[in-house]
């Protein structure tokens, strides 16, 4: 099929939804997994809860358009990616059904086994998606056994090789820290004393992990090849690696925000590092690098990219807007007085 | 032997019509509350306020479930229909992914800012906030419908490179089938939304329990039920006559009609026997009327379900009984809410209307589902009508895959759903919260005062 540049555009756009997607849901999932370990108390575990309460479902909102985008501008990637990765998708949609209403049903009852049955969810429903995600991206980079029809031959512990369990690890970790962080900025006494040991602590273990994934992404893709092939390309894992360390250099100052923004850096950089790598790629094919997916050959007709690149740049900086307004409206830290309001989850 | 086909159209029935348990009264109640909620604007009566918080606990709780549930749909168009996906991407995905930027960033955002930010923000802009979430759930509906019914109607596509691509953009967004299943379904929403606030007011009202608050809620509910339920039947009217053009086998197993006639008359009593491409029973034909229904025009030819070769009929009884019954319960919605309607200012005064409502609350469900069971199941064996069978559609799964996740469907959502329903009962029955506390103090200073 011809190229354009539209499809270009749409690369791009499509790896913009889902770093957004991680750098977002990414701290919801990080509360979510440090509830049982950072709360000592039901005040504690409400504080938690209402410290994403108004963000999750808006960020969640960043994986559906992101998943319609891919089904919009790459139709063919969009029905290998799903339909290949049928028992870990639909593994990550429990998840999120579970986690999304945990949040609206547990301070609806009173009774002890109520809530910790949906504490359970949460705390599920956060590790699974980010194990999986990673899991999934990794596999993305080293490419899928798909053979010339799209048609995978493999399943599900196919794609726990070392290196799909190396990409889910890195995603729990990052998004362990994003949470942790996250609560650095939200919460303050001793609640915010916690947290920032789990960042410290978690920031070792993400940097190592990170470096590892860099060096095994050397072995297992060849995501370096675009890197040494364009080298301007390079800025992308630098900036990584200044945002990872950035981390631990704002939390001790006390910079909690700042330590936030770096650790989204990290995410977003981490992803995109594999992302260009990929370039023009979406799922490389491990059997023969003939048979890849790629933004010419799974893309859309030209038309269609048209249009959804018009409505793409009238609505996406609109609502970031208001997304911006909202993170702002309740940028303050969570005070048990408002758990004392109706509204508090 | 189950085969993928079979197994991922049950899973996508158990997933929508799931999904659709919540959908309509997310589309009709955001609205209510926003009424209530601009009325305490105009009025400053504090019970319009507590109307817009009741009356919005209960949105959120319904919205909960409706949010993530509707995720898994539009992840099912690549998991279980991947071919369909590749097949129609370029103009369906496109419209799924429009929906996604348009409405649900507006729907999800605004939510939020409106259910933590009644102290942030000005009542003004709280009011807007919930008015822009039930703008964007609105307008969900319609880009879905505008999907939906691009797979009942397609348009504006070429066959190219073996996929349909777009052609013209214009022509899928003014597809008139799509706007015809938007005013449809969205007015059924609307019609359930107005029985659900009927059936709880009323259920409270008989108990005297805040008489005010509710016959406020209850007023409300019965001028806007009786403006919908006669909406939703005149553009059904509309709509069906539509289908019988675009899609005649539809039509045809609607009213289960097997021989082609014209000046076909409608039978009160009818009874399919599939088997023998006939009906069992015929009873009390009204000369011409499915003519006049179908084309407008009582001389016109109705086409039978024998033109067609059998594997192109769709299932004729579970089509044809299902919009038989939401038929009826639509003549039902109109009854019900002209009898609400004479009543709105007085309701306490007649018990055997306090008594029934309560119980037509689940009825705009059934006809919401059946709405939808007409509308797919009425479209087999097309996927994209006329274009793709449902058959070419499917992924290259294994069927143990479907298996293992349509249980795992069933089961979550079944426990979901009850929990849901048990928590909207719950909240339900309790009441709006009380006056709050500075009016008390005032009210019972005043006395004092005098």
């Amino acid at each position: 099929m011809e190229q354009n540049i539209f499809q270009f555009i749409w690369f791009l756009l499509w790896g913009v939804l889902w770093v957004v997607y991680f750098m977002l849901d990414g701290f919801d999932f990080g509360v979510g997994m440090l509830l049982p370990f950072i709360a000592k108390n039901d005040t504690e575990r409400r504080i938690m809860y209402n410290a994403v309460g108004p963000f999750w479902d808006g960020n969640e909102v960043w994986l559906i358009t992101a998943g319609g985008a891919t089904f919009a501008a790459f139709p063919t990637t969009y029905a290998v990616m799903f339909s290949s990765l049928y028992t870990p998708l639909l593994l990550i949609l429990f998840a999120l059904i579970v986690r999304g209403v945990a949040f609206e049903f547990r301070g609806k009852e009173e009774s002890f086994l109520w809530k910790t049955v949906w504490d359970i969810c949460l705390v599920v429903g956060s590790f699974v998606p980010s194990l999986l995600f990673g899991v999934a991206f990794a596999n993305f980079f080293k490419g899928l056994p798909i053979d010339a029809n799209g048609i995978m031959h493999g399943n599900t512990l196919t794609l726990l090789n070392p290196y799909g369990l190396i990409g889910g690890l890195l995603f729990v970790l990052m998004f362990v820290v994003h949470g942790a962080v996250w609560l650095c900025v939200k919460t303050n006494g001793d609640l915010q004393k916690r947290a920032r040991k789990v960042a410290e602590v978690f920031w070792v273990l993400e940097v190592v992990l990170a470096l590892v994934f860099l060096v095994a992404s050397a072995f297992a893709t060849n995501l370096w090849a675009n890197y040494m092939k364009y080298k301007f390309l390079l800025i992308i894992p630098a900036i990584a690696l200044v945002a990872y360390f950035a981390i631990p250099a704002f939390l001790i100052q006390g910079k909690n925000w700042y330590a936030w923004f770096s650790s989204c850096a990290a995410i977003v950089f981490t992803v995109a590092f594999g992302l260009a790598g990929l370039f023009p790629r979406l799922i490389p094919s491990s059997l023969n690098p003939e048979w890849s997916l790629t933004i010419y050959n799974s893309s859309s007709s030209p038309l269609t990219l048209k249009v959804m690149t018009v409505v793409a740049l009238i609505f996406v900086p609109l609502v970031i807007a208001y997304q911006i307004w909202a993170y702002k409206l309740f940028s303050e830290k969570v005070r048990p007085a408002f758990l004392e309001s109706e509204e508090a989850y | 032997m189950l085969d993928v086909v079979l197994l991922s159209r049950l899973q996508f029935a158990v997933a929508t019509l799931f999904h659709f348990l919540f959908v309509p009264l997310t589309l009709g109640l955001s609205l209510l509350t926003a009424i209530f909620e601009t009325l305490y604007l105009k009025t400053g009566d504090e019970d319009y306020k507590r109307a817009a918080k009741f009356w919005g606990k209960l949105f959120l709780i319904n919205f909960a479930l409706g949010v993530v549930t509707g995720i898994t749909l539009e992840f099912q168009f690549g998991t279980n229909w991947s071919k369909y996906s590749v097949y129609v991407g370029d103009i369906f995905g496109s419209l799924l992914a429009i929906e996604a930027t348009l409405a649900f960033f507006l729907e999800s955002t605004f939510i939020a800012i409106w259910h933590f930010g009644w102290d942030r923000i000005s009542p003004k802009l709280h009011a807007i906030c919930i008015w822009l979430v039930a703008i964007g759930s609105n307008i969900s509906a319609l880009w879905i419908l505008l999907a939906n019914g691009w797979m009942q109607h397609p348009v504006g596509y070429v066959l190219r490179n073996n996929r349909a691509e777009l052609e013209s953009f214009f022509a899928v967004v003014t597809n008139p089938f799509g706007w015809l299943e938007f005013f449809h379904t969205t007015a059924g929403a609307y019609v359930l939304a107005g029985f659900f606030v009927l059936g709880i007011s009323a259920w409270h009202i008989i108990r005297k329990n805040e008489l005010a608050f509710f016959k406020k809620s209850f007023n409300v509910a019965a001028i806007w039920s009786l403006v919908f339920s006669l909406f939703v039947v005149l553009n059904g009217d509309i709509h069906a006559s539509h289908v019988a053009h675009t899609q005649p086998t539809k039509l045809a197993a609607m009213e289960s009609v097997w021989e082609t006639q014209s000046g076909a008359p409608f039978y009160l009593l009818v009874i399919p026997d599939e088997e023998n491409e006939r009906n069992a029973v015929e009873f009390l034909g009204i000369p011409k009327l499915l003519s006049f229904i179908a084309y407008h025009d009582p001389n016109a030819e109705v086409k039978g379900l024998k033109e067609w070769p059998k594997e192109e009929r769709p299932p004729v009884e579970i089509t044809f009984w299902s919009f038989r019954l939401m038929v009826a319960l639509g003549m039902l919605f109109i009854l019900i809410s002209i009898w609400a309607f004479l009543r709105r200012k007085t309701p306490e005064k007649d018990r055997t209307l306090l008594r029934i409502l309560p119980w037509a609350i689940p009825l705009p469900y059934l006809a919401c589902e059946l709405g939808w069971i007409v509308a797919e199941v009425g479209r087999q064996p097309w996927l994209v009508y006329g274009l793709m069978k449902t058959s070419a559609g499917v992924s290259p799964i294994a069927p143990v895959q479907v298996v293992i996740s349509l249980l795992a469907f069933i089961l979550v959502y079944a426990l979901l759903g009850l929990v849901d329903f048990y928590l909207l009962f719950k909240f339900a029955r309790k009441g709006p919260d009380p006056k709050e506390d500075k009016e008390a103090e005032a009210a019972e200073a005043a006395p004092a005062t005098l």
